[in-house]
C-alpha cells in the first residue's frame, strides 16, 4: 500500500476485465486486472474511459470497492439508465474485454487503517462502495477502530454488498443500521423515511466519541447528513464527504 | 439530478484530471481561497463539472479556486483563486 503514496504522475492504462457479478438488479461489480497496479488506499476511485468508434470519449470516476490486493481491481457500478457509461459497464463490458483506467486518485476520502479513533461511515445508495472499501480494508488490517454503519437505501432489494454486510456485522466488525427510504421490510421498527436528526442521533457516534465521518452518496444526501452531523455538534473538519452527480 | 438539488460535487472528482498535471495528490492538500480567505482540503472543495474541464469553487464563498480543461494537445490549468496550496510531503 506504501506504494501508492509514490509520487508519480497519472495517465491512462488499460486493465483487463477478469470477473463481472450482479450485486442487485442494477449494480454490478467488475473486477479488473490491471498490470502494475500500484496499490490504492481505502476510499479511493478510477476515473474509466470509453471511447466510440468514432472517437468521442466519455470519462467517469468509480470508487474502489475492493481492499488493496496485487493487481486486482474491484468496481461496483450502478447503473443509470439514461448514463453515457454506466450502461455499458454494467450490461455489455464482458470477461476478457480491455478497459481503459485512470487511478487510484484521491487522497482526502481515504481511511488508513493507522487511524486510532471510531469510524462513522453514512451511505445514500451506492455511495457504500467506496465505504465498503473501508470495512475490507479494516478488517484485512485488524484494526480495532470501533465502525458505525448508517447505510441509507430505497429498498431491501436495493443493498448492495447485503449478505457481506450481514455476515460482517454478525461478526462484530461493524454496528451496522440499514434505513430503507421507500420500502423497509415487515419486521423493520422505522417506517420507510428519509435519514433525519432523530436517526442520526440513535445510530451514530456522538461528538464526544470523536469520530471521523465519511460520508458518500448522491449530492443532495451528502448536503443533507453532513449538515446533521454539523447540527448534532459534530466538527465540520471531521466530516469527509464524496458526492455523486446524475452523470455517472 | 435533480434540476433544483445541488449540481457539485467534491474536489475530489478532480483528483483524476489533475493527476495528469501534478505528480502529487492535490486533493488532500489545504488551499487558501482568495475570495475569503478560508483553508481547506481541496477535496472538500465544490466542483462543478458541467462546464467544459472543470471549476472548482469555495465552500465557504462560491469563489473560483481552480479551473483546468483538457483539449487534444494541451491542458490549461487557471488557479486564480487559491493564494496558496499546502501539500504534505512523503511522511
Amino acid at each position: 500500500m506504501a506504494r501508492a503514496a509514490v509520487r508519480r504522475r497519472l495517465t491512462w492504462q488499460v486493465g483487463t476485465v477478469a470477473e463481472v457479478y450482479d450485486e442487485t438488479a442494477t449494480a454490478r461489480t467488475l473486477v479488473l486486472d490491471v498490470p502494475d497496479w500500484p496499490g490504492h488506499l481505502a476510499g479511493q476511485h478510477v476515473d474509466i474511459r470509453l471511447t466510440a468508434p468514432d472517437g468521442y470519449r466519455a470519462s467517469r470516476s468509480y470508487s474502489i470497492a475492493s481492499m488493496p490486493s496485487g493487481d486486482r481491481v474491484e468496481l461496483t457500478v450502478e447503473r443509470l439508465d439514461d448514463g453515457e457509461v454506466s450502461p455499458y459497464l454494467t450490461q455489455v463490458l464482458s470477461p476478457g474485454d480491455p478497459l481503459e483506467i485512470r487511478g487510484p486518485v484521491g487522497g482526502w476520502f481515504v481511511w488508513r487503517p493507522d487511524q486510532p479513533g471510531p469510524v462513522q461511515l453514512i451511505a445514500g445508495g451506492s455511495g457504500v462502495v467506496p465505504l465498503m472499501a473501508m470495512l475490507r480494508t479494516h478488517a484485512a488490517a485488524g484494526s480495532e477502530a470501533p465502525v458505525r454503519m448508517l447505510y441509507s437505501v430505497r429498498r431491501p432489494a436495493a443493498v448492495i454488498y447485503r449478505d457481506e454486510l450481514a455476515r460482517r456485522s454478525a461478526a462484530g466488525e461493524l454496528e451496522l443500521t440499514l434505513a430503507f427510504t421507500r420500502e423497509a421490510p415487515a419486521d423493520d421498527p422505522r417506517p420507510p423515511g428519509r435519514v433525519d436528526a432523530d436517526l442520526v442521533a440513535r445510530v451514530t457516534w456522538p461528538p464526544r466519541a470523536s469520530p471521523i465521518s465519511y460520508v458518500c452518496g448522491p449530492t443532495p444526501f451528502v448536503e443533507t447528513v453532513a449538515d446533521l452531523l454539523v447540527t448534532a455538534g459534530h466538527d465540520p473538519a471531521t466530516i469527509r464527504t464524496e458526492r455523486f452527480g446524475g452523470s455517472r | 439530478m435533480s434540476a433544483d438539488g445541488p449540481s457539485y460535487l467534491d474536489g475530489n472528482a478532480a483528483a483524476g484530471a489533475l493527476s495528469e498535471v501534478f505528480a502529487v495528490d492535490v486533493t488532500a492538500a489545504i488551499g487558501r481561497c482568495a475570495g475569503c480567505g478560508r483553508t481547506e482540503a481541496f477535496g472538500a472543495a465544490h466542483l462543478y463539472t458541467q462546464a467544459p474541464g472543470l471549476v472548482a469553487r469555495c465552500a465557504g464563498c462560491d469563489a473560483v479556486l481552480l479551473r483546468v480543461v483538457t483539449t487534444r494537445t494541451e491542458t490549461w490549468l487557471d488557479l486564480r483563486g487559491l493564494t496558496h496550496l499546502r501539500i504534505p510531503t512523503a511522511e
